[in-house]
């Protein structure tokens, strides 16, 4: 077992939630010299876990859960009330891009600037500096102030001083969305390279998806407490799992008609899941065949189109599948929609159903969160991604 | 390259040191038309100013310089005026070189001592600028400096520490309450008038009665350690004789301790700044 990259001992740190800032001399004679009226808060409460070394590791949670904070105190920008976090080896933070650009000063000013301010040596700038300028594709304009830059060339800079920095171990914060596709594409590869020459990674990150393809492990982390540290689609797993348990504790008023948008008498009855047998599930396995029946209330006779919008719980849309209907008439209505093998993977997904004019211009009824689909996983092959393809593995025997 | 400052703290990166510098000075006269010149424009300004006010208007009777023979006000006046324009500058540029750079401390980690450090480097550069145009117009003035250069640059190198160590306790205040730059304006301007720079030493009574009580004055205000730097310039430019044992003393001590106790305390307040900010 390698030694850890980073040790997180017992980590605390406490904020003030500050009412009253005294940030002038009179306010905090008038108050007694108490600096503020403050409540303390416990961002990180004893956090404890190490970061394998050469591993990518993602910090998940909900917004205010301290993964940002845990960062910043990885990267010494803040100190801990209380613990130790250890690291070895160089380090370098990519929290913000660009950070300590100089709008007046040209590109190449600020690639030496943001060079050594993230600890590189002239030196090494210089032997590094084309590459910098042609990964950031600024070869043209490496001479213009940066602030004539558009704010993709100012962070696509900013990205790539900072990945050239080379560091034992890079701390990310939420920065991978930067740029255009290509951008993106050519971020994903340098952070594979470092993943493969061995350099430890830690990334803060909201997209589940991110951390289930890049991460070899992952902690989450709520209200600054640890929940789960380890492998990362475990990890995942869990916190997706706690996400929707979350929102079935709050499910009565979500598939209550209070969550629907409806018009001109449309209505949406119930929404049920059904298995082969006809009976009402909320549990799924990958592959099994599926029912989505909806009770719709027509008012008026004519074709109208229907579909059925699958979501995962973090937003991403996995299928919108829909149709042509002719209602036949008025009043309650049943629409089934057959799923003959489900191909999700193993997660939680949600529906939306939306009924429209068949010319899709009009809205008669919308209601989001109308039902909520737990995907198990036939085996472990079909956990991460969206897609469950059910192929099979094969080896050719050599010799035969 | 790197310089462990005090054990303890970490190493300070003199590259970024030297980067923050050239940043401060690239962007200082940046999208002016004189640029650089301005430099130079604002202290001519200045000296032209408190020369016509103090040396025509007011009659300041200069001392002849000894040995220099030197008798002009001007000299006089620039030879500590320059001196003590670094240290405002320096103070002020101090002052706020951490709550200017709040987007730098919040997202990157590196000694914060750097951005103090930068910005007194930056005005020390200006400075020796402006000596460098005073020794020319000295030497057609027949005031033979050259041999004194060495000692100019000791003196600008103890008011260099004796300035940053100030400098960086108050970049460290300052970004706890803001009010450390405004109240830093008008300390400076009482400090400006109680240092003998528009006006010889010789000039301040030595007792000065109030309530009945005699008053050492000129006692006090040789505590004053800005009038020490400028008694030693001038005795260096003015009248080109070596300042006294008692006045190295004195200089050597004030600025060591002065970098001492800003740089115990900046490193002692440096953890929170970038949660302060």
């Amino acid at each position: 077992m390698p030694r850890p990259a980073i040790e997180v001992a017992d980590v605390a740190k406490r904020f003030r939630l500050v009412h009253e800032r005294n940030t002038s001399l009179k306010a905090t004679v008038f108050n007694g010299f108490k600096r503020t009226v403050h409540e303390e808060f416990w961002a990180l409460d004893g956090v404890s876990f190490d970061v394998p070394e050469g591993q990518t590791y993602g910090l998940i949670g909900h917004n205010g859960s301290g993964k940002s904070t845990l960062l910043k105190c990885m990267a010494r920008i803040y100190r801990p009330n209380r613990g130790r976090i250890v690291t070895r080896g160089k380090l370098s933070a990519l929290l913000e891009l660009g950070a300590g650009f100089h709008p007046e000063l040209s590109g190449r000013e600020n690639v030496y600037l943001n060079g050594s301010i993230l600890g590189m040596s002239k030196r090494e700038i210089d032997r590094r500096f084309d590459g910098i300028v042609e990964f950031a594709g600024l070869e043209q304009f490496i001479d213009t102030p940066v602030k004539n830059y558009s704010s993709g060339m100012f962070v696509r800079l900013g990205f790539s001083v900072a990945i050239t920095v080379e560091p034992d171990i890079l701390l990310v914060d939420e920065v991978l969305a930067v740029g255009d596709e290509s951008f993106q594409q050519r971020c994903m590869e340098k952070f594979a390279d470092l993943r493969t020459s061995g350099r430890t990674v830690v990334i803060v990150s909201h997209s589940l998806d991110t951390v289930r393809s890049m991460c070899d492990g992952a902690a989450w982390l709520d209200h600054g407490n640890l929940m789960k540290e380890g492998d990362a689609h475990e990890v995942v797993s869990a916190y997706l799992e706690s996400v929707s348990d979350d929102r079935r504790a709050h499910a009565k008023t979500d598939h209550s008609p209070d969550n629907e948008e409806a018009y001109g008498g449309w209505r949406l009855g119930a929404v049920r899941l059904l298995d082969a047998t006809g009976q009402e599930v909320d549990v799924v396995r990958t592959g099994s065949p599926l029912t989505v029946r909806v009770e719709v209330d027509v008012p008026t006779d004519g074709r109208i189109a229907i579909g059925c919008g699958i979501y995962r719980t973090d937003g991403v849309h996995v299928s919108g599948p829909h149709t042509r209907l002719d209602t036949q008439g008025t009043g309650r209505r049943t629409i089934d929609f057959h799923i003959p093998r489900l191909v999700l993977a193993g997660g939680v997904y949600e529906m939306t159903i939306r009924v429209l004019d068949e010319h899709l211009q009009r809205t008669h009824t919308v209601r989001r969160r109308a039902a909520r689909l737990d995907v198990t996983p036939v085996d472990d092959g079909d956990i991460g991604g969206v897609v469950a393809l059910a192929g099979s593995w094969t080896i050719a025997t050599p010799g035969k | 390259m790197a310089v462990r400052l005090l054990p303890g703290t970490d190493e300070l990166p003199t590259e970024l040191l030297w980067n923050l510098t050239l940043r401060e000075l690239r962007s200082k006269f940046k999208r002016s038309a004189l640029g650089w010149l301005w430099s130079i424009i604002n202290p001519l300004a200045n000296i032209a100013i408190y020369a016509l006010v103090f040396g025509v208007f007011f009659k300041v009777e200069p001392p002849v310089g000894d040995p220099s023979g030197l008798h002009v006000y001007g000299f006089f006046l620039v030879c500590g005026l320059l001196p003590w324009t670094y240290l405002t500058n320096a103070l002020s540029g101090a002052t706020q070189s951490v709550t200017a750079n709040e987007g730098l401390v919040k997202k990157v980690y590196f000694p914060r001592a750097v951005l103090p450090g930068a910005s007194t480097l930056a005005w020390l550069a200006s400075f020796g600028v402006e000596l460098t145009v005073l020794g020319v117009v000295l030497l057609v003035a027949g005031n033979m400096i050259i041999p004194w250069i060495p000692v100019v640059l000791v003196l600008m190198a103890l008011e260099t520490a004796f300035v940053l160590g100030i400098g960086m306790l108050l970049a460290a205040f300052n970004s706890y309450f803001r009010d450390v730059q405004h109240f830093l304006a008008i300390a400076l301007n009482i400090w400006f008038y109680s240092t003998p720079i528009l006006y010889p030493p010789e000039q301040i009574p030595v007792h000065v009665k109030f309530a009945g009580l005699s008053i050492p004055m000129r006692e006090i205000l040789t505590l004053n350690p800005m009038a020490i730097f400028v008694d030693a310039y001038r005795d260096v430019l003015y009248d080109l004789r070596f300042p006294t044992v008692a006045q190295w003393l004195a200089l050597v001590v004030v600025s060591l301790g002065s970098l001492v106790v800003g740089g115990l305390g900046f490193s002692r307040l440096e953890a929170n700044l970038a949660e302060e900010l």
